[in-house]
């Protein structure tokens, strides 16, 4: 399971080893209805790296995402995590959903939420103990929340929620983290709190990918950028991959001039 | 009443009674897992696709000569074809573009017009006459054996223990299906054992509570629990204490009296208990937000009552004017008494104060906490609000 066969242009079957590679996907090709949305992609996540997906609205990153992670079933192509399957590396991985896609009405309290991270070693029935409790306040502390942990989730505002949801993936202790536009709507305070986590993580060796939409802080905040399109268009070192001429492609027109400076 | 509930009256009243409290906690507790994933609906399409197989059940028990009213035999058959409308409705969700709602409309009516013809021909045999079939409808307790009463309760406690077996995975499901997933949850399944359970219950409850009305004692409960908590695990439990209280009671009080229906009894019963909840309940119920509303509007027509003064306005509204007269701050002629013009005085210093508070960068991200309401003093320390006013004074506070 440490390799993936690929055919290459002239059809013969090579092998690739995977597993120095948190994700990886290969020929990836995802569709809702009749026509692909994402179609055919390869990406290869490097270790202890933050990498931002960018594209326009509608070009698939947040599905990409959710075929990496298993949510949509790809129409083709293979996911690896380090190689192997992604059942097999499930514990390792944590998920930021999109703050939009949650009922906030629902009975639940911050604590419970942060405890959700823990299911993977509490299981059915092992019962909650301090320590359970400790390491779900200890996480709600490094995001800056552990005041709230009581409230209701819907009395939280944007951010507070969205700082929640990294407190939940923190509680893991995983060593991939995947988050879905995570600084969509929220305001200044929780942004710099979450890029300053997120940098902690990948300090610590952990590697952290991010559906991301504003082109402004792509060049402080992450070490890679992977361009989409619908199809892949371009992936690698900010330097290297986050170009203009890299944007007009996947953009489409003028987008992105001036956005940066150092291709000037 | 008195020997009702303390379970003194005959050895059927004792039987119903608690074949309907095990109900009833069980039904409580399943539903509230399913209200919670919003699913609620789904249980009236199984409910009412249960009635072919429980005919068809009978008829192939009575075909085979054995008593039709074996009541596992009933149950066997009305779950199959539970199976099959739940089935179905998750076909047509699946396979075309019709959402569920439309989907369960159009099975729940086809089983049940499926169920009642098949239930009209039982009427015209020989054996089906006494059968009363018809009891399933509506439930009917006159005639439990004991034996029913046994496999009710034991039905109940399996179905409950499986809900507290699955909880979090079903909560995490209702909550985050994504997040489940990711975690290595199959929701597909989980949903799926949900389903397995509201089923269960409803085979359980036919007896008691009957077919229609089953639908009730899964949903009520769970809705009346939700005023009462924001914590989902709770939900749960007080909608199992719910369903029970509305099992023991709805069957003692049927008890009380000849000819009352069980069933209808304890769907009374928990509607009683959602709608004190619905009245009475802290924070979500209607009496508390209705008094909060009011509560904020005085507060709102006092402060704007306030800042007119301040600003030698006259003041129109009757309801400003109430508010501002009862608390000694104007006087019947409109004119502001003294107390109301240094209240009138420190309204307007707070608006102000907030006004600075958007020029000054440190503190301007506190602006969002500013709703015409808030004292300036909640939310900085003094030192700051000594900040703002030395903002002020070269403007002149007013």
């Amino acid at each position: 399971m440490t390799a993936v066969e690929l055919a290459t242009d002239n059809g013969q079957m090579v092998s690739e080893n995977l597993t120095g590679s948190p994700l990886a996907l290969r020929g990836v090709t995802v569709s809702y209805g009749s026509e692909p949305v994402v179609f055919s992609v390869d990406m290869t996540i490097e270790a202890g790296t933050m990498t931002a997906i960018i594209g326009p609205n509608g070009a698939g990153k947040s599905t990409l995402l959710k075929a990496a992670l298993g949510i949509i079933k790809p129409l083709a192509g293979r996911v690896t995590t380090w190689g192997g399957s992604l059942d097999s590396q499930r514990a390792r991985i944590a998920y930021v959903p999109q703050r939009a896609s949650i009922d906030w009405d629902f009975p639940t309290q911050v604590r419970d939420v942060v405890m959700m991270g823990l299911f993977r070693e509490l299981g059915l029935l092992r019962r909650v103990r301090a320590k359970h409790h400790a390491k779900v306040m200890e996480c709600l502390t490094r995001v800056g929340m552990q005041d709230f942990a009581d409230r209701q989730i819907g009395q939280l505002s944007g951010g507070q929620q969205q700082r929640v949801f990294l407190a939940r993936a923190l509680a893991q202790e995983a060593d991939l983290y995947l988050l879905d536009e995570p600084f969509a709507g929220v305001d200044a305070a929780t942004e710099a709190a979450i890029i300053t986590v997120l940098k902690e993580l990948r300090n610590e060796g952990k590697t952290v990918v991010a559906v991301h939409h504003d082109l402004s802080t792509v060049e402080d905040y992450f070490d890679r950028v992977f361009l989409i399109n619908r199809r892949r268009m371009g992936e690698g070192s900010v330097e290297a991959a986050f170009t203009q001429d890299a944007l007009h492609a996947t953009y489409g027109g003028r987008l992105g001039d001036g956005l940066i400076a150092r291709a000037g | 009443m008195f020997e009702a509930l303390t379970l003194q009256l005959g050895y059927n009243a004792v039987l119903v009674t608690l074949g309907s409290t095990a109900l009833g906690v069980a039904a409580g507790a399943v539903g509230a897992f399913l209200y919670l994933r919003k699913r609620a609906l789904v249980s009236d399409a199984i409910s009412h696709a249960t009635l072919p197989g429980l005919a068809l059940a009978f008829l192939v028990m009575v075909g085979f000569g054995g008593d039709g009213r074996f009541l596992p035999g009933l149950m066997l058959g009305s779950a199959l074809s539970a199976w099959a409308g739940l089935y179905a409705v998750s076909w047509i969700t699946r396979k075309t573009r019709l959402p569920e709602d439309a989907a369960i409309g159009a099975v729940l009516s086809v089983f049940f017009g499926f169920g009642i013809v098949l239930l009209t021909v039982i009427q015209t045999m020989q054996s089906g006459r006494q059968a009363g079939l018809e009891g399933f409808l509506l439930g009917s307790t006159a005639g439990m054996l004991r034996s029913d009463a046994l496999v009710i309760a034991a039905g109940g406690a399996i179905v409950l223990g499986a809900t507290i077996l699955l909880r979090r995975p079903m909560l995490m499901t209702a909550f985050d299906e994504g997040y489940a997933q990711v975690q290595g949850l199959n929701t597909a399944r989980i949903d799926m054992a949900l389903m397995v359970l509201v089923l269960a219950v409803t085979v359980v409850g036919l007896k008691i509570v009957g077919l229609i009305l089953i639908v009730a004692m899964l949903i009520i409960p769970a809705v009346a629990a939700r005023f009462w908590t924001e914590n989902a695990s709770r939900v749960a439990q007080l909608a199992a204490l719910f369903g029970g209280m509305s099992g023991y009671i709805g069957a003692a009080l049927s008890a009380t009296a000849p000819d009352l229906p069980t069933g209808p009894i304890i769907v009374l019963v928990s509607f009683t208990l959602f709608a004190l909840s619905l009245l009475l309940a802290p924070s979500r119920g209607v009496l508390a937000s209705a008094l909060r509303h009011r509560q904020l509007q005085h507060e709102v027509h006092l402060r704007q009552g306030l800042l007119a003064l301040a600003h030698g306005q006259p003041v129109y509204e009757s309801l400003t004017q109430r508010m501002l007269r009862s608390r000694g701050l104007m006087r019947a002629d409109g004119v502001p008494t003294d107390k109301g013009r240094n209240a009138a005085a420190q309204a307007l210093l707070d608006e102000n104060r907030w006004q600075a508070l958007r020029r000054i960068e440190t503190l301007s991200s506190l602006a969002v906490r500013d709703d015409g309401l808030t004292r300036i003093g909640d939310v900085l320390t003094p030192d700051q609000v000594k900040l703002l006013d030395a903002r002020l004074s070269p403007q002149g506070a007013a």
